[in-house]
């Protein structure tokens, strides 16, 4: 049996380097602790650093002042960018197995992924090539790669941007159902804090320049009441205490 | 598509006349010159004929073909890895970008005279030569290539842990396949004109050897023969194995299958 990660994350400071040589801070005094199979958002501004942070916490970014744990150590991880980021000359299939973990590659071994294509509406199109698909579709065949590997520990950049609202809540639903069955801790960045407030537990409010934490907002609504007018209400109040961050 | 049926249908015909042509100037040219040193197209097959009965043609052909597949694939691997390194590694460019020109342009028969020289004159330093002539090309194409290395699919893989094969298999090499392809279609070109000179030089057989041999008896018909047979061989390689191999491996590109048919 294996357990969700707890995710440590404390930014002091990322600064970008531009051509001419001038230094921005881009983030500062960051810091959080996600908690082993929690689900969390992460919101603000465009531009304002989520992204940035994201790639820190995957360990794509290694310039920065601070430090990311994940405890225990080995944890699956897996990310969905915003760009599907498929490898175009490989099918849907074998773009979802490759990023299998080495000991569910073998032939005997792969894990069916009957159920994950069909929930996805990918059934007929595992033989294709990505440049063959629409952007929607290509992001829907990212997000299976990402659910395929049953990670411990996963990240999504904005991963419901320019799907057409009904496949957008479908793979809402399927998101929430994976991370139930597997207990996974999830950071999901979103500028969309309705959809933020319907599939988190918590929602880090980031903002200004350089970015830090201006909220940490546990959603008090239970999952099953999410439907409901609570929610509504949630966001009201969320929308008076943070203005500058939800509204941007 | 109606279009590019149409010119389907017209391409063989129009390549066949195209070669008939070639041969029709060809023969004119011999009756108007009308001297042993310009024969027509009928001597130099009648040239081949006999040498492929008494299985000259074919050992010789055989001889310098080995040579320039061995070649061609040391300068290939040689030059590939050296090539991506270069294109990732920014000081081991700017650290090998010297010995590169250097080679580039150091003419052939200096590489050749000087492998013959320090080697000897043996199987080994011919293919040595023909490879190192070739190499600094390679390197330049696939340093090009190695810089066009998608960053983005570099980070999914290291997100998704994909191993160092895995990585090297499915996310570099198809990357990279344009640029091997275009250093490998211009290296076997280049190759055999340089197995050729290095036959010349300093070997006992193969197409250059006999071009050599020939050239002292002054017969043309012989040198035309062995260097159409050694074309057609190298037009056979290329349509038999590179550009089905190639429609292979772009089968994934957009529109892929309507050229290939």
């Amino acid at each position: 049996m294996r357990h969700p990660g707890q995710l440590d994350v404390r930014i002091d400071s990322k600064i970008f380097r531009s051509a001419d040589g001038a230094a921005t801070q881009v983030l500062c005094g960051l810091g959080f602790t996600l908690s082993p199979g929690s689900f969390t958002c992460l919101i603000g501004p465009s531009g304002c650093g989520k992204t940035t942070t994201l790639r820190i916490v995957l360990g794509l970014d290694r310039d920065f002042a601070g430090k990311v744990t994940l405890s225990p150590p080995g944890l699956r991880m897996a990310a969905v960018f915003q760009e599907p980021r498929l490898l175009p000359w490989r099918t849907v299939e074998q773009n979802v197995r490759l990023a299998l973990p080495p000991e569910e590659q073998g032939p005997g071994a792969a894990p069916d992924l009957d159920a994950l294509f069909a929930v996805l509406g990918l059934k007929d199109l595992r033989a294709r090539y990505p440049d063959e698909l629409s952007v929607g579709l290509a992001r829907r065949v990212a997000l299976a790669r990402a659910f395929a590997v049953m990670p411990d520990l996963l990240l999504l950049d904005e991963p419901f941007v320019s799907l057409d609202e009904h496949i957008a809540d479908r793979l809402r639903h399927h998101l929430l159902q994976l991370w139930q069955a597997r207990a996974a801790t999830v950071l999901m960045v979103t500028h969309n804090v309705r959809e933020a407030a319907r599939l988190a537990d918590r929602l880090l409010l980031l903002n200004g320049r350089p970015a830090r934490l201006v909220g940490d907002v546990a959603v008090p609504v239970a999952r099953a009441a999410r439907g409901s007018e609570a929610l509504g209400r949630f966001l009201d109040d969320l929308t008076r205490e943070f203005p500058e961050t939800v509204l941007a | 598509m109606a279009g590019s049926d149409a010119a389907g249908a017209f391409r063989l015909p129009l390549r066949l006349l195209s070669i008939l042509g070639f041969l029709a100037l060809w023969a004119l040219a011999a009756v108007l010159a009308d001297r042993a040193e310009v024969p027509g197209p009928l001597e130099v097959l009648d040239f081949l004929t006999r040498e492929a009965a008494d299985g000259q043609l074919f050992y010789h052909l055989a001889i310098t073909l080995a040579r320039v597949a061995a070649a061609f694939l040391i300068a290939m691997f040689i030059g590939t890895a050296v090539g991506v390194m270069m294109g990732q590694h920014r000081r081991l460019d700017r650290l090998l970008d010297p010995w590169v020109i250097l080679m580039l342009n150091l003419p052939a028969l200096v590489v050749i005279v000087l492998c013959y020289i320090w080697i000897g004159l043996t199987e080994a330093a011919a293919v040595t030569a023909v490879a190192l002539n070739k190499i600094p090309n390679v390197v330049v194409t696939l340093r090009e290539g190695a810089k066009a290395l998608d960053p983005r699919l570099m980070e999914m893989a290291q997100v998704f842990r994909f191993s160092r094969l895995r990585l090297l298999r499915h996310v570099i090499l198809p990357q990279l396949f344009p640029f091997i392809a275009a250093a490998g279609r211009s290296g076997l070109a280049l190759i055999w004109k340089i197995v050729l000179v290095v036959e010349l030089l300093g070997r006992s057989n193969g197409v250059g050897f006999q071009i050599h041999l020939y050239f002292q008896l002054f017969d043309v018909a012989a040198i035309l023969g062995y260097a159409l047979a050694f074309v057609c061989v190298m037009l056979c390689i290329e349509y038999i194995v590179v550009q089905p191999l190639e429609t292979h491996l772009n089968r994934w590109r957009p529109g892929a299958a309507s050229r290939a048919a």
